[in-house]
């Protein structure tokens, strides 16, 4: 994964808040998870990645920052289920929109959602986990991108 | 008239059907493919906002199933996949117009305005 991978994911974090929210979000400078790295919130939900690159996308947040923009995107319901089903959203939207700069080879899966503040969850061992922070308005959530380009992919084949 | 939204995302039906309203619309709902296809036949709507990526049966599939069983039906794809290969399928496919997600009001406002003016 390059740098300028990253770039797209930090990018489509800033442009998915600035569209459902009138308070833009700050996207922090990428770093590398480590292992003690406790960065798993109340809802999360995990995008698999496959075709030219392969590996994970995760979005978790806290309870209060989900209602809070479910509030915003004029939903009334704040339940749980309401609120897992917007993580997997974000999920989604923002993996699926990395394709505008990644290409149509950048192979997306529905949203798997987690409840809870899951500290097991299990990263690939072949691909470094670089971790996203944004804030917004007071409430701090955080993506995870943890991809690899697949050997035989237009990608590897470009940069050789 | 009678408009079908298809999503795996319960919120954003909800969202949908929240902004489309119910007094020019009769509005149903399905999660998946295969649940849409269902819906369809017996509801048998002239609109259809379809998802691409769901559980089951994806939108494309379901959009080539929907146009198979009716031609003339009106489908506004709308979608987080941001390639420009992806809206050239749908449309490729007989979609009417892409809306790409995250998307305001207004935008989807503009869309069916213009899926209803063809």
């Amino acid at each position: 994964m390059s740098e300028d991978d990253l770039k797209v994911f930090v990018h489509g974090a800033a442009r998915f808040f600035s569209k459902i929210s009138p308070t833009p979000a700050e996207v922090g400078t990428p770093f590398l998870r480590d292992e003690s790295d406790r960065v798993m919130s109340d809802f999360s939900a995990v995008i698999g990645i496959s075709g030219n690159q392969r590996g994970c996308v995760y979005y978790t947040a806290p309870r209060d920052m989900v209602q809070a923009l479910a509030e915003i995107f004029g939903e009334s319901d704040l339940s749980d289920d309401i609120c897992a089903d917007f993580v997997g959203e974000i999920a989604n939207t923002i993996s699926g929109n990395a394709r505008l700069e990644l290409g149509p080879g950048f192979l997306i899966s529905v949203p798997v959602v987690i409840r809870g503040r899951a500290e097991d969850v299990h990263f690939p061992d072949d691909a470094p986990a670089f971790v996203i922070p944004i804030s917004w308005t007071g409430h701090r959530s955080t993506l995870i991108i943890c991809l690899s380009d697949q050997p035989h992919s237009r990608r590897m084949a470009a940069a050789q | 008239m009678k408009l079908l939204i298809v999503d795996d995302s319960n919120v954003i039906r909800r969202a949908i059907a929240r902004e489309i309203g119910s007094s020019r619309y009769e509005i149903r709902s399905a999660g998946n493919g295969t649940e849409a296809l269902a819906v369809f036949d017996e509801f048998a709507p002239e609109i259809v906002t379809m998802d691409i990526t769901m559980p089951e049966l994806d939108g494309l599939s379901c959009v080539d199933a929907i146009l198979n069983r009716r031609p003339d039906t009106k489908i506004l794809v709308i979608s987080a996949l941001a390639d420009k290969a992806t809206a050239v399928e749908a449309i490729k496919r007989g979609a009417q117009g892409f809306l790409l997600k995250p998307f305001t009001a207004e935008m989807l406002h503009t869309e069916l305005a213009e899926l209803l003016a063809e």
